[in-house]
């Protein structure tokens, strides 16, 4: 049995003239990392809280560990750990009362579930007196996510966690998860970021809505169609005009310092073209090479299909 | 149960750690007292009053000479008629007029008993009620000295004429008025607010996705306020009988069980604000329509609503205030006990009733 479960889920706002989610459908296996990456807007946020039983959807059905999300809500509330996408604890109550607050709600304490929060209240541990209003950004993530774990839940549902919150506790937050993961706690997670797709099982690229594509991250990178290149010069941005002016430029965007280009027509001689193309349009320290695809290529990919 | 307890210590964790707001709550009430009771004692100084003394005997004269010895009063001796003292009245010239009828002596000496007439501008009803009684307690002490000095028991009688206002509506209405705009304030405010910002921070969304019942997160939201606002029911009955002197002339026991029902009735009203509002602003400006004009201007407070047109004293029976003040008038002022204010206080109980079902149905269980 899968822990989530959509059926062609649509969401509308404002009496049905704006389009949130259409027609979405995955499902999340038992103890599954599941990422759902896209950009603001996408409909993440609409998804997670359908999940969560706090919208109901307009279309289509939802399961969360077997449970219908509208007809079985209560069942489903007391059953999953969610965590919202900005800081919603007490900022006036310490991180221990917040803790113990949360824990008392799920009829449960902290010294029964220590175990599962150890490794992340640890860390937060020496600042258990403080208020949480008075706490770093990555420490507040921490605690939100000891509090949506106190009771043990079947599923964890985190909507953007990692937002706001610098690169190294980004990077301490997903081993945390990862360990989770262990402890076979199916997650459900969405992130803006492409860079964390890749530590995920499995993802859904998500735009404007819909669901672009669902696989594991390799299967994701691997479905890229052509060949990526990487290109530069000394003037970036006329470059990047020029490249899209070329008459056989498929996607061209920029990437970093560099752009990242496929060929509309993949053919012998192609690079050997373009660089004599980019020489009479007098661009120096031309650099042109192969490059990987990454999830964020693939999802540009995916848009422009 | 254990997570009932849980709630209400988090609340009074929010109430207590908010020091700026728990200093407005307990503050308030004070500072409004001091207030209005300085309004009122300012009011009485010198007040400018005349003494028509028809009778010019050894008493009248001995009762103007301790009229005049008082600081409360501006006493000018004038044989004004009857019609003349209407005509100062109107014009705003005097508070009050004190006659001695001409046979006053004779009645004292013969009759042992006399009269006194005192007329008050009771359109201005605090200083026309304390005006008068200054008077009465003069004349009292003066009759006390008499029987020290006699065994013969005479007996002055002050007939105190209250002019515009005969049946003196709205006597003392400050204090009663002013309990339950604190209690409306403290209790719809503090609750909807507090409720509002649990939507707005987002700790809402928390809580609903988790098996607390929203019965829970109402009931603990009422404890606190329902405290503090007891503790401000006790200072403002200590403020007015230590400072102005008005003790309560009924059961303390009934007031407070009154107070407790208003304040649940309060509380009703701000959950049903909170249900409604999205942000803390609106619940702030939404609870200040609902308790602060209502209650000052619909309640008795500050107009007599017997006065009004039809259509607004029929709006004013909806305003628990309006109730309120009656059951409050009725312990404190006039003694009275339970059998006298059943009536409100079923209404009370019954708007209390209505607007906790209406709150509970309104309750959103999901975001939208």
């Amino acid at each position: 049995m899968s822990a989530v479960r959509l059926e062609n889920i649509t969401k509308t706002y404002n009496k049905g003239t704006v389009s949130a989610v259409s027609d979405v459908s995955f499902e999340v296996a038992q103890g599954e990392l599941f990422g759902l990456i896209g950009p603001d807007g996408a409909g993440k946020t609409s998804i997670f809280r359908m999940l969560t039983t706090l919208l109901l959807p307009d279309g289509g059905k939802a399961s969360v560990d077997g449970y219908d999300v509208v007809k079985d809500y209560k069942t489903i509330r007391s059953r999953v750990g969610y965590m919202p996408g900005r800081f919603s604890l007490y900022q006036d109550l310490t991180v221990e009362e917040n803790l113990a607050f949360f824990a008392t709600v799920f009829g449960t304490t902290i010294e029964a579930n220590y175990e599962l929060v150890k490794d992340i209240y640890r860390q937060i541990e020496p600042f258990k007196t403080r208020r949480a209003g008075k706490l770093s950004g990555g420490m507040k993530q921490k605690l939100a996510l000891c509090c949506a774990l106190i009771h043990k839940p079947g599923v964890l549902f985190l909507d953007e966690p990692t937002t706001g919150v610098d690169s190294v506790s980004r990077k301490e937050f997903w081993e945390m998860l990862r360990r989770l993961k262990e402890q076979n706690i199916t997650i459900l997670v969405s992130t803006p970021y492409m860079d964390e797709a890749t530590l995920c099982d499995r993802i859904a690229l998500i735009q404007s809505g819909k669901i672009l594509s669902i696989d594991t991250p390799a299967g994701t990178v691997k479905s890229f169609r052509g060949n990526l290149f990487t290109v530069r010069s000394a003037e970036i941005y006329r470059l990047l005009n020029d490249l899209r002016d070329y008459e056989n430029t498929g996607t061209c965007f920029a990437f970093g310092e560099h752009l990242h280009l496929t060929f509309a027509e993949e053919r012998a001689g192609q690079e050997e073209d373009l660089q004599q193309y980019l020489r009479q349009k007098n661009h120096t320290d031309i650099e042109l090479g192969r490059v990987e695809p990454g999830i964020e290529d693939c999802f540009i990919q995916f848009m422009k299909q | 149960m254990k997570q009932l307890l849980s709630f209400v210590r988090k609340e009074f964790h929010h109430v207590f750690r908010d020091r700026k707001t728990l200093l407005m709550l307990f503050g308030l009430p004070i500072v409004q007292i001091i207030l209005f009771g300085f309004a009122l004692t300012n009011e009485i100084k010198n007040a400018k009053i005349v003494v028509a003394d028809y009778s010019k005997d050894f008493s009248s004269r001995r009762i103007t000479d301790k009229i005049e010895a008082s600081r409360y009063f501006d006493v000018e001796k004038n044989l004004l008629s009857h019609e003349e003292i209407e005509l100062a009245f109107k014009e705003g010239k005097i508070k009050m007029a004190v006659v001695f009828p001409e046979n006053f002596g004779n009645d004292l000496l013969h009759l042992n008993k006399a009269q006194i007439q005192v007329i008050a501008d009771a359109s201005d009803i605090n200083t026309a009620t304390t005006l008068t009684n200054y008077v009465s307690s003069i004349v009292a002490d003066y009759q006390a000295q008499l029987l020290v000095n006699n065994s013969v028991p005479y007996r002055i009688m002050p007939e105190v004429r209250m002019l515009y206002n005969p049946q003196l509506k709205g006597e003392h209405t400050f204090i009663p008025g002013m309990m339950a705009m604190i209690m409306m304030l403290v209790c719809v405010m503090m609750t909807a607010i507090s409720i509002v910002r649990e939507k707005e921070l987002g700790t809402m969304e928390i809580l609903l996705v988790s098996p607390f019942k929203p019965m829970m997160v109402i009931a603990s939201k009422l404890v606190p306020y329902l405290l503090i606002s007891l503790i401000n029911i006790t200072s403002i009955l200590l403020l007015s009988y230590f400072f102005l002197h008005l003790p309560v002339k009924g059961s303390i026991l009934l007031l407070y069980a009154e107070g407790l029902l208003f304040i649940l009735c309060s509380l009703s009203l701000g959950l049903l604000i909170s249900t409604v509002s999205q942000s803390q602003q609106t619940a702030m400006f939404g609870s200040l329509m609902a308790t602060m004009l209502p209650t000052l201007l619909l309640s008795g407070f500050m107009f007599p609503i017997e006065n009004m047109p039809l259509p607004l004293q029929v709006i004013s029976n909806v305003v628990p205030s309006k109730w309120f003040n009656i059951i409050v008038k009725s312990i404190m002022i006039k003694g009275l006990g339970f059998s006298a204010i059943w009536k409100e206080t079923l209404i009370i109980g019954g708007m209390t009733v209505f607007l906790l079902a209406l709150s509970y149905r309104k309750f959103k269980i999901r975001l939208a």
